[in-house]
């Protein structure tokens, strides 16, 4: 896991033998770099214009320009639609990502330590779960989730239904990541004394391997956060646009007649300021869960 | 007993989870592959919309919709894992070397990932209007701003059988950043020593890459590839949110599926259709995971 971190590091020694030409293709370099970052940024700037323009601004022909007028109307109409659904989101990517966690911690624990017979086989039955379309499982999902709804369990309808939903397909995932920082953060030395002291596994696990789990716990919640926070094929499929996420909210306040393209780039940067902030803050562990999607 | 003894507590420690993921995952997988296989009657008209079985299958692959939806996916597929690839590679290359401000770099090439498709696709939406010339919005407006007004296009809505090449655009600048991370921590798994040694053989750059580093780099290729496949096979929403609930321009399986189970209330070929997908997915998944798991063992062998 910390391996993953800093695999993206330059190595600090640099290479004495510098060639001739070395400072016209590092300059090169740089350009092109430059470059590809203005492109890939084009996107954020027009989003981020746009969503401060004002009325008579907005005309198509100027687009491109800066605000000739400062306006936060585009802002504030987003914030406005934008908030129920929010808070929805922020409850059901919280809740999410512990859930998930504690259960992935758990079996990450299990796979790691105790293979049990066949614990192989179930892991790469999980692992599969990973990588499955949710298309496969989306008709009978939603049609066992509406049965249980309309058979006692009401509570299992818009926010908790995905997190429900969420949790258990982010299972596998946090599995996986809790597995290969077990594996190599609680050595197996540590775990033999306990067993001689005569602590059983959850005693260990609950002693020994919890207290030392906080840089995994920080990756699968990071990880699940976003993921659930992001997600928009379940939450068309299982919820309706009163009760469900901020990308259910987006998508219909882009999808009007009359775009409002101020308000409409403004909720892109609303619904996108939780994630982002995110990897801006702790970009270090996002990038470790994206190196776990790899399975290696 | 000793065994039961020595392995109860851990199987039991991950039996909710064992069931979870056995119902949600596979339970869900054999209901919907029956789903896929059911007979069904028009209810008004008696007519036999889905005739049961294999045939299902049969049906939707012979539709013309659907084998168009199967065109676009490929163009899709294929533009948007070369694109990805590309800029992938080419940015961790450039990163490799070691450069002035490359955290920042790295953190811009990355951002766009951690945005939803549904907030890029609002953004991509807009920025792959169709509109030309006086009534250009989006890139094409830049373009004419830039003084490279030949570069305007329909984007995805053209006529053009290869439209979905526009639609891997907004797919690749998300996923670009992603595949440059993979091969950078590559790259720098990779010993300095081995780049010393074939400097000192007298090996040109281009030599120390094609020769020392990329084929030590092939496995990380690999993973992102299948990642990158896997991702387009089950993309929807961005081209949902571009394009709308009911572009048939830009129809792949995924969204065509939706359109099968809602405006069509056909849930018997949106099955089948899903099961085709994950068929796909599998086939190139589950070879990969029994390798990787196998390349493990050797690795601590």
């Amino acid at each position: 896991m910390t391996a993953a971190v800093e695999a993206l590091e330059a190595p600090t020694t640099s290479d004495p033998h510098r060639r001739r030409g070395v400072s016209a293709m590092k300059t090169l370099q740089f350009v092109l770099l430059l470059l590809f970052a203005v492109v890939v940024l084009t996107p954020l700037y027009v989003v981020l214009v746009t969503s401060f323009k004002g009325g008579a601004d907005v005309g198509s022909a100027t687009a491109w320009n800066l605000p000739t007028v400062f306006s936060t109307d585009g802002w504030a109409s987003a914030i406005s639609r934008l908030a129920p659904a929010l808070g929805r989101s922020l409850v059901l990517a919280l809740s999410a990502a512990v859930l998930s966690s504690i259960l992935g911690s758990l079996n990450g624990y299990v796979f790691a330590k105790w293979k049990f017979p066949g614990a192989d086989v179930v892991f790469t039955a999980f692992l599969f779960g990973m990588f499955i379309p949710y298309q496969a499982v989306m008709i009978p999902l939603q049609k066992m989730l509406l049965e249980l709804q309309t058979h006692g369990f009401s509570w299992i309808d818009g926010i908790p239904k995905l997190i429900l939903v969420h949790t258990i397909y982010g299972i596998p995932i946090c599995t996986l990541i809790f597995r290969n920082y077990y594996a190599t953060a609680v050595p197996n030395e540590i775990l033999e004394a306990a067993r001689v002291d005569g602590a059983g596994m959850l005693r260990t696990y609950v002693s020994i391997v919890l207290p030392v789990s906080i840089p995994g716990f920080v990756v699968t919640l990071i990880w699940q956060f976003t993921s659930a926070w992001n997600d928009f094929l379940f939450a068309l499929f299982l919820t309706s646009p009163r009760n469900g996420p901020v990308t259910y909210a987006l998508q219909e306040l882009a999808g009007g007649q009359n775009p409002d393209y101020p308000a409409i780039m403004a909720g892109v940067l609303v619904a996108s300021l939780p994630t982002l902030l995110v990897y801006i803050l702790l970009g270090r562990y996002f990038i470790s869960g994206l190196m776990s999607g790899s399975v290696k | 007993m000793r065994r039961l003894r020595n392995w109860g507590p851990p199987l039991l420690l991950v039996s909710p989870s064992i069931i979870l993921v056995g119902i949600f995952v596979y339970g869900l997988i054999g209901v919907n592959v029956a789903t896929s296989l059911a007979t069904t009657t028009d209810r008004i008209t008696g007519r036999v919309t889905n005739p049961g079985g294999l045939a299902n299958y049969g049906n939707l692959l012979t539709d013309d919709r659907y084998q168009h939806a199967l065109w676009n996916l490929l163009v899709l597929t294929v533009v948007f894992m070369t694109g990805t690839m590309v800029f992938g590679l080419l940015w961790s290359v450039l990163l490799e070397r070691g450069v002035a401000g490359e955290g920042v770099f790295r953190s811009i090439y990355l951002f766009p990932m951690a945005i939803s498709f549904v907030a890029a696709g609002v953004a991509w939406r807009w920025l792959l209007s169709p509109a030309k010339d006086d009534q250009a919005i989006g890139l094409n407006q830049l373009f004419v701003n830039l003084g490279v007004p030949w570069l305007q296009s329909s984007w995805w809505s053209s006529d053009s059988s290869f439209n979905m090449a526009a639609m891997a655009i907004p797919a690749i600048w998300q996923l670009s950043g992603y595949i440059m991370a993979l091969f950078l921590a590559g790259f720098r798994g990779i010993s300095a020593d081995q780049r010393e040694a074939a400097r000192v053989d007298g090996a040109t750059e281009w030599q120390l890459y094609r020769h020392v580093l990329f084929p030590q780099v092939s496995p990380v290729a690999l993973s992102a590839l299948i990642i990158l496949g896997h991702m387009s096979m089950k993309m929807f929403d961005l081209i949902y949110s571009i394009a709308g609930a009911n572009s048939y321009t830009a129809e792949v399986p995924a969204t065509f599926m939706w359109i099968q189970l809602f405006p069509q209330s056909n849930p018997t070929g949106a099955a089948a259709n899903a099961t085709i997908i994950l068929a796909i997915v599998a086939v190139v998944v589950i070879p990969y995971l029994i390798y990787t798991n196998r390349t493990e063992k050797d690795g601590r062998a």
